[in-house]
């Protein structure tokens, strides 16, 4: 039980420090910074429940108003921007990425990529454009224009996922809770 | 660490803050129904006064945080200009700002306390799986572990610089991984000899 508590507690400040990680800022606003990648190893190293646990719990300190969100965000403020959909599929994008994990036996860096892939940036992105399309009043393509700059970037972020995870399984096998 | 808790004390510091979060969620979903610019502009003007009332330093500080809109303003704008519903435009741009500032000004006049006290509140019906006392454990955990995982990635960086003149960019994400599990093995170990986590 302490274990569980704690992993989860660690990754979700894990999550907040990667987000603070000095940063790249696009043209569109959201500042490109490592937080997605925290997000993807919540669900690759610890698994889907867990994974997804520290999520939200990380997403409940931002709503309690710490400034741990990229760029030194956060507060209730955030779940009313445009971008209230990446937040939202924050933690159904650790648990997907968590589960294929756990599910498919493949060597654990091809598991972990595809999990990054299809957890980190597919399922975020059906959130997260959805989320823009409400907010902005745009239609769906619309919404996908505004969110492919971010793209190069966060398959660059799966990737590092995917190597992060496999060095993890090399160097503490018995911590990667997600495949234990 | 640092919140979002203006430091400057308002009157809106001393309301409970139930009642302050159950005002927002009340005025967060009129302004989704109210769909003409004048309605908009009314409910932005009440915001801004709101934030006005806290005196200036106050007001631009809640100005500040606001900053990052900007570019969804400006993209906006451009678009229903283009397409000329500038009226549509008009209301999305000004529903969005109202709405961030509303909520802002609720984060920036209640304590991380009172707020934590809210979420408590709320988590209640979730006791059975998720007892009080392990959520405000787990938050604080993560409320200390911050600053200790910023200064650890400071120093995984500067251990980088001293062996490679290239950056080390996001190749700091692994070790700083490595060290969150450790850490937590940690944690773990620490808290059940003191009694476990209840």
């Amino acid at each position: 039980m302490e274990k569980n508590l704690s992993h989860i507690a660690l990754f979700a400040a894990l999550v907040a420090v990667l987000g603070l990680v000095p940063a790249i800022t696009l043209p569109v606003g959201v500042p490109i910074t490592a937080q997605s990648l925290g997000i993807m190893l919540c669900g690759t190293v610890l698994g889907a429940r867990r994974g997804a646990l520290a999520v939200l719990l990380f997403l409940a300190l931002v709503a309690l108003g710490l400034p741990i969100l990229a760029g030194g965000r956060g507060g209730l403020g955030v779940f009313a921007s445009p971008t209230v959909g990446f937040l939202i599929g924050f933690p159904i994008a650790a648990f997907v990425a968590g589960l294929i994990v756990e599910r498919w036996r493949a060597p654990v860096g091809i598991a972990a990529l595809a999990g990054a892939v299809i957890g980190g940036i597919l399922v975020l992105y059906v959130f997260g454009v959805a989320g823009m399309a409400v907010m902005l009043g745009k239609t769906l393509p619309e919404a996908v224009l505004l969110a492919t700059p971010y793209l190069p970037g966060d398959l660059l972020k799966a990737g590092l996922a995917a190597l992060a995870t496999q060095g993890i399984a090399r160097m503490r096998p018995d911590a990667l809770l997600s495949r234990a | 660490m640092l919140t979002l808790t203006s430091p400057v004390e308002i009157w809106a510091h001393r309301l409970p803050a139930g009642v302050k979060l159950a005002a927002l969620a009340g005025a967060t979903l009129i302004l989704f129904w109210m769909t003409t610019p004048a309605q908009q502009a009314t409910a932005l003007v009440a915001v801004a006064v709101l934030t006005l009332s806290g005196g200036t330093r106050f007001a631009r500080a809640g100005a500040r945080m606001l900053r990052p809109l900007l570019p969804f303003a400006v993209l906006v704008g451009l678009w229903h200009l283009a397409t000329g519903e500038w009226s549509l435009g008009a209301v999305v741009v000004m529903r969005m700002v109202t709405a961030v500032a509303a909520a802002n000004f609720v984060t920036m006049t209640t304590r991380l306390s009172d707020m934590l006290d809210a979420l408590t509140w709320l988590c209640r019906p979730l006791s059975p799986v998720l007892p009080p006392q392990r959520l405000a454990l787990a938050v604080a955990l993560v409320i200390r572990f911050v600053p200790v995982m910023l200064l650890r990635a400071e120093a995984i960086v500067l251990a980088w610089r001293a062996r490679s003149p290239a950056r080390p960019g996001w190749r700091v994400a692994q070790p700083l991984t490595l060290a969150a599990l450790d850490d937590a093995a940690r944690v773990a170990e620490a808290l059940r000899a003191r009694g476990g986590s209840g």
